[in-house]
Order: structure tokens, then C-alpha cells, then sequence
């Protein structure tokens, strides 16, 4: 209370004010104030405070009062829990990556005697002698032989380690669930991550990826971001093995199949090269500038040529161009992606993916952005007859497209939210897909082992493992990788190890569970059936569809010319018609309404009055409505 | 199909019918390690103590017989 001499005199009057029900002079039951004042003379606001010390004093004594404590029951006893946890505290420890090197070691001899040079030859060999003449060497030697022959004798005899039931272990492999492990994770090894756009293994041993890095957001390109792209060693996923050094980033590598040294590239400017790992990072050549895409060459294929030189790419620019890495300068051979075959570049479509089948080294396709998949002929004569046929079913740009090894008729196409399996002879759609899933699908490949099991990438970072013979529904296996976006996947060659990139630049390597690399009894044949079906079913609808189209065609023709006049009505016209059967059908409602309003107050004479107001201000609404209309109308006239 | 080499504990091939170069290699790599199979051994059971050792690789089979002062080796190929 001595607080309170401290007072605010900018304040009118101070107060202190405490309430504390059921004590204090007013009784129980009533809500007290405990109040203290003082007053102050309003000429003396605003002095200045003078604050001074001085003993303490009471300025309210409030006293107990035990006539209150009727109005309490004592409780005995009190149960009051108490909980005493202890502290706990959450903490991740990572360690820190080791960087692993390997080195060798050179071995030299040793353990000579001090007095003996062991290059002397002399020497070593009279020390030797001495030491075949003395009694312990005996000895030991015929002791030793002993024990030895009897273990070559051993290994003689039987081998331990022969396979007794090497024919019985097929029949375990049908009860395991379909699994995968991770097996090596390889980071973009900059600071700024870029996308691991393509996937590359080496043709011999799989035993190197090479993969392209770039960040293919437009114009995300940041100064320190570096362009380099890597081929690494499986062994060592720290360090890079080469470093390839182009002049803009990388977005489709590619080794080529014949010689593992050499490599193509398309640049993120639309320029191809080539490297030669043997001659380091720098590209041997680069193409022209003029002469190559004007936007991120997307694909790259060796082609199969006696050379082993050739090879084509394709670009969201619309064109195809084959090259020759000999002579970069210029292309071979130009294909214009034109659809409506007249060479246009302004028609052309984007091209995202481009897929090439050695055994059928005449015939390629593209997967454009525009959802369409066109196949092509390269030895058309003219180019407008290159483009043999166009497959279209995607909603957005065609991500992957690849031919089944064992079945090359059938091919996959992964766009949108869905992936599609096509027959090439079925035309009009797609003769089985997936179903549509939550997010967008990044890649997709087919098993290079088994014909009815495929791979997909999603945007979620999940890879998908389909076998479409034993589930279509849903994959046989959903992986989550990582949290960004996964966006390219390659299968090595055996079929058990596939990589997948990443947006942030990590390469996963996961090895599928031999269910699904190990082709199983008579699959083949199933998966061959099962296509077959379902292409026959496309046939049929296909056919059924023309059927209807034709009828469709013959009936409009027969028509009268009037009926086909307003067929073929002008966007304005339809406005006027469609606007003339709003109004109608609005009159037509409030004059029902009106009529039954009357009916259902016709003894009231008053309300009659009113009604009729109530219905001559509704319809005085509608010209009113029909001022908006053309209100509207005229700015858009 | 068997070669044959004596070692001294210190590694110094007395008798072979190899190569020098492979010889003084198996000499160094194989007494470290059948020092270390002893000592292993004998942590364990001090009152145990190592008489043989073999490996069995891929190609072959190595087979040590360790003794106070030498060692006996003996690569063999395994008969298919």
C-alpha cells in the first residue's frame, strides 16, 4: 500500500480498486470493493512530483472476519494429484558424410635380417640354405605337411561348397512380396542443386551413370549455378569420376551404345556435343549455334549405323535434327514436327521425348507437348510423308515414351496424370492406362525383363512399380523416395537396379526384389495375350466409332438446307436466342406464380390491392433485367 | 594343382614354387593376417591357439598351417 503515495497526477483520480467476493466489511455473499481514495485539490495537478521517504503506514486494515467462516465446510480429506513427469528433450544427431578414398599400397619385401640385403641374391640364397639344413626346420616342415595334406586331402574329396539342389529353388520365389532397396544415393555435389534431368548407364557394366544436370525452370539460372554434369562410379558416390564441362547445362545425356567412351549431349541452348571421356571434360565438339534448336534439345538417341557416329535430337522448337558427330557443324537431315504435313514451323509441336528402337532402325517417335504422340518414318521420300500417324489421348506433355523390349509394338506413354499404354496399330486411343492419380507423372520405362511390369515417377517423389498381368488397378509397389519431385528413371539393362532423379539433383539407386526381375512362368504368353485383347477391343471400338461417324455424316447431308443453316448459327446468334428463352421462361414463371397468388387470396379484397402492386413492380423488374442484358451486351458488341 | 611356399614368421619365403614377386606378396599379407587369426584366437580362449587356417576364394583355396618360427602355405584350386 505504500505504492499508493507514488501517485499519477496526470490521472484525475487515482483508485485503487480491489473486489474479492465473500470477505470484507459488506458481508458474505455480496461483491466487496475495497477502496481506497484521496483527493487532490485541482490546482495542484500537474506540479511536479516531489517523491520523498518516509516510514510505512497502514492505509487499510481489513480484519477477518469469522462470522464468514460458517459459510465453509472443512473437507478432510484432500485429494489433490500430483504428477511429476520428467523433462524430456528431443535430439537428432547426424553424423557427418565420410569421404572415402581408395588408395593402394605398394608392397615391398621385408623381414630380412638385419646383416642380409635382400637384393643379393647371394645372400638371400645362402641364408636360405642355412636355414633348410637346421633340425627345426625339419621338423617343423614334416609336421606341418602333415597337417596340410590331410586338409588338401579333404578338399580333394569332397567340395564343400558344391550346389546339391540347384533345380528345387524356383519354387520359393512365388510367396515374396514385392520390395526395394535403396542402394546408393549420389548427391549434386554444388551448392545450388539443379534437376537431374537424364539418366545415362554405361552400356558395358553398368557399373557408371552419367547424368545431366540443369535446372529446367524458365530463367531460374542463378550465377553460381554451376553447368557442370557427372559421370560417377558406382563405388565412390562422393566424388565424380568426370566432370563434363559444357557450355551451357546439360539436358539429355546419352552413352553411346556401341562405344562406351563416347557420349552425346543436349545443351539447355539447343546446341549438341559430344565427349570423349578419355580426352576429359571438355566437349571434342560442339554444334553450331545457327544450326542447332532454338530451345533445350529434350532428346538425344544414338542411332544404329555402320559409323557408330550417328545420332538425332529433338526440341520443343518443333524439329528433329540427325547429326553426325564427325561434322557438328550442321545437321544431316531436318524433320519439321508439322502435323498437318505442311512443313510449317509455326504448326509444329514441341517436342518432349523422342524413343528409337535399333531393331527397327526406320521408323522413331516423338512424344510433343501438345499430348500427341507422332510416329515417323525416316525413309519417306518427301518430309511431309515422314510423319506416318499421330496418337493422341494425353492431356499434357508426353514425359516418357517407350517401346516394350519383348513386345515392340506396344509402347508406353507417361503424361499428365496418367500412364498409357499404346498398340501401334490401334490408333484412335490408348489400349490400357492407368488410372488418374493425384500427381502429375514425371517418367516412366518398361522392364527390360519382364513384358506386363512398368515404372513410373511422380511428382510427389514416388516411384510406382506396375505389373499390369497381376494388378491394374493400383501399382504392385509405391515407393516414396523423396520428398521433391522425382523427374527422370532409367532401368539397367538386367532389370533389377533402376535410378531415379530427382529436382534437388539426387540420384537414387534402388534394387527391385527379384519377383519383379525375374520373368516367371509362362508370362510371356499371358502378357502377350493380354495385349493382344486388348488391341482387338480397340479394333472393334474403333470400328464401331466410324460406323456411327458415317451415319452421323449421311444423316446431316439429307437434311434441309434451313435446318442446317441454324445448325451452323453464330456465336451472337446463339447469345440472342439463348437470352430470348431466358426471358421467356421467366414471364412464363411469374405469370404462374401471379395466377396462383390470385387464386389463393381472392376473399381478401385488401391484399388484392397490394398483390396487384407487388405483381406490376415484378414485372416492371423484368425490362429492367432487360436493361442489365443489354448493358452487358453492348460493351461486348 | 597345388604351390607350395615355407615362410619364416618375419615373412621371408625359404622354399617356393612360385613366382618371387606373388611369393613375397602372399608372404607379407598372409603372416599379418594369421598373427592376427592367432591373437584373435587366443583373446578369446587364452588357452586356445590357432593350427590352421583356410581361405576360400573364388578362384582358390588358401590353406596357412602356422607353427612357432614358420608357416606352411598351400594354395589349391578346388576340384569341379
Amino acid at each position: 500500500m505504500a505504492a499508493a503515495a507514488a501517485r499519477d497526477p496526470r490521472a484525475p483520480v487515482a483508485r485503487r480498486r480491489r473486489t474479492r467476493t465473500g470477505q470484507g466489511r459488506a458481508g458474505p455473499g455480496r461483491a466487496m470493493e475495497i477502496v481506497h481514495v484521496y483527493t487532490r485539490r485541482r490546482s495542484d495537478f500537474g506540479r511536479p512530483c516531489c517523491f520523498s521517504d518516509r516510514p510505512a503506514e497502514v492505509c487499510v486494515d481489513i480484519q477477518p472476519d469469522p462470522s464468514l467462516a460458517e459459510a465453509f465446510v472443512p473437507r478432510s480429506p484432500v485429494d489433490a494429484p500430483v504428477q511429476h513427469g520428467s523433462d524430456m528433450s528431443e535430439h537428432e544427431v547426424n553424423t557427418e558424410r565420410v569421404e572415402v578414398e581408395t588408395r593402394g599400397v605398394n608392397h615391398v619385401e621385408g623381414g630380412w635380417p638385419k646383416d642380409i640385403n635382400p637384393q643379393e641374391l647371394e645372400q638371400t640364397a645362402r641364408f636360405r640354405k642355412k636355414v633348410e639344413k637346421e633340425e627345426n626346420y625339419i621338423n617343423t616342415v614334416v609336421h606341418l605337411g602333415t597337417l596340410m595334406e590331410h586338409c588338401v586331402r579333404q578338399n580333394n574329396a569332397i567340395d564343400i561348397y558344391e550346389e546339391y539342389f540347384g533345380e528345387e529353388e524356383e519354387a520359393e520365389l512365388e510367396d515374396e512380396s514385392p520390395s526395394a532397396k535403396t542402394i546408393n544415393v549420389i548427391r549434386d555435389p554444388n551448392v545450388t542443386k539443379r534437376t537431374a534431368t537424364h539418366l545415362s548407364w554405361h552400356p558395358d557394366r553398368c557399373k557408371k551413370l552419367a547424368v545431366a544436370y540443369s535446372s529446367l525452370e524458365f530463367q531460374q539460372k542463378t550465377e553460381d549455378m554451376s553447368l557442370d554434369s557427372y559421370i560417377w562410379d558406382l563405388e565412390n558416390p562422393n566424388k565424380p569420376e568426370l566432370v563434363l564441362k559444357p557450355s551451357s547445362p546439360l539436358v539429355s545425356l546419352e552413352y553411346n551404345p556401341k562405344d562406351a567412351h563416347v557420349l552425346v549431349g543436349g545443351c539447355y541452348n539447343g546446341q549438341m556435343a559430344y565427349w570423349d571421356t578419355r580426352k576429359g571434360g571438355l566437349p571434342v565438339e560442339v554444334s553450331a549455334v545457327e544450326a542447332s534448336h532454338r530451345d533445350p534439345v529434350y532428346g538425344a538417341i544414338w542411332l544404329q549405323s555402320k559409323t557408330g557416329t550417328e545420332c538425332f535430337s529433338a526440341s520443343t522448337d518443333g524439329q528433329v535434327l540427325w547429326w553426325d558427330i564427325r561434322k557438328l557443324s550442321e545437321p544431316t537431315e531436318t524433320l519439321v514436327l508439322d502435323i498437318t504435313r505442311q512443313g510449317l514451323l509455326e504448326n509444329a509441336l514441341g517436342a518432349i521425348t523422342l524413343e528409337f528402337e535399333p531393331t527397327m532402325p526406320t521408323k522413331f517417335m516423338v512424344g510433343t507437348e501438345q499430348g500427341i504422340v507422332i510416329a515417323c518414318n525416316r525413309k519417306a521420300k518427301t518430309p511431309p510423308e515422314k510423319i506416318a500417324g499421330t496418337y493422341s489421348g494425353h492431356h499434357g506433355p508426353v514425359y516418357a515414351l517407350t517401346r516394350n523390349p519383348l513386345y515392340p509394338k506396344i509402347f508406353l506413354t507417361v503424361g499428365d496424370w496418367t500412364a498409357r499404354i499404346w498398340s501401334e496399330e490401334a490408333k484412335e486411343s490408348s489400349i490400357m492406362w492407368t488410372k488418374y492419380h493425384l500427381s502429375y507423372l514425371t517418367a516412366g520405362c518398361w522392364s527390360t525383363v519382364r513384358p506386363a511390369v512398368f515404372f513410373t515417377t511422380k511428382m510427389d517423389g514416388t516411384l510406382d512399380v506396375w505389373d499390369f498381368l497381376f494388378k491394374q488397378n493400383d501399382p504392385s509397389l509405391s515407393l516414396k523416395i523423396c520428398d521433391e519431385p522425382l523427374s527422370s528413371l532409367r532401368l539397367q539393362d538386367n532389370g533389377c537396379i533402376v535410378g531415379c532423379g530427382s529436382k534437388l539433383g539426387t540420384v537414387t539407386l534402388l534394387e527391385i526384389s527379384s519377383g519383379l526381375c525375374t520373368l516367371q512362368r509362362n508370362e510371356k504368353n499371358l502378357a502377350n495375350a493380354m495385349f493382344e485383347r486388348e488391341t482387338k477391343r480397340e479394333k472393334i471400338l474403333e470400328a464401331r466409332h466410324r460406323e456411327m461417324r458415317l451415319k452421323e455424316r449421311t444423316r446431316s447431308e439429307g437434311q434441309d438446307a434451313e435446318a442446317e443453316e441454324i445448325l451452323e448459327e453464330s456465336p451472337q446468334e446463339a447469345l440472342d436466342r439463348a437470352q430470348k428463352e431466358f426471358f421467356e421462361v421467366i414471364e412464363a414463371e411469374l405469370q404462374r406464380r401471379a395466377r396462383a397468388e390470385a387464386q389463393h387470396l381472392h376473399g381478401k379484397v385488401k391484399k388484392h390491392a397490394e398483390e396487384e402492386a407487388v405483381v406490376q413492380g415484378e414485372e416492371s423488374k423484368l425490362p429492367k433485367y432487360e436493361e442489365e442484358d443489354e448493358e452487358n451486351v453492348a460493351p461486348k458488341e | 594343382m597345388t604351390e607350395l611356399e615355407n615362410y619364416l614368421f618375419s615373412g621371408i619365403p625359404i622354399r617356393t614354387t612360385l613366382d618371387n614377386s606373388t611369393t613375397v606378396q602372399y608372404a607379407g599379407l598372409l603372416c599379418q593376417l594369421t598373427m592376427k587369426a592367432r591373437s584373435t584366437v587366443r583373446d578369446i580362449d587364452p588357452q586356445n591357439d590357432l593350427t590352421f587356417l583356410r581361405i576360400r576364394s573364388k578362384k582358390h583355396e588358401i590353406m596357412v598351417a602356422p607353427d612357432k618360427e614358420y608357416l606352411l602355405i598351400v594354395i589349391q584350386n578346388p576340384c569341379e
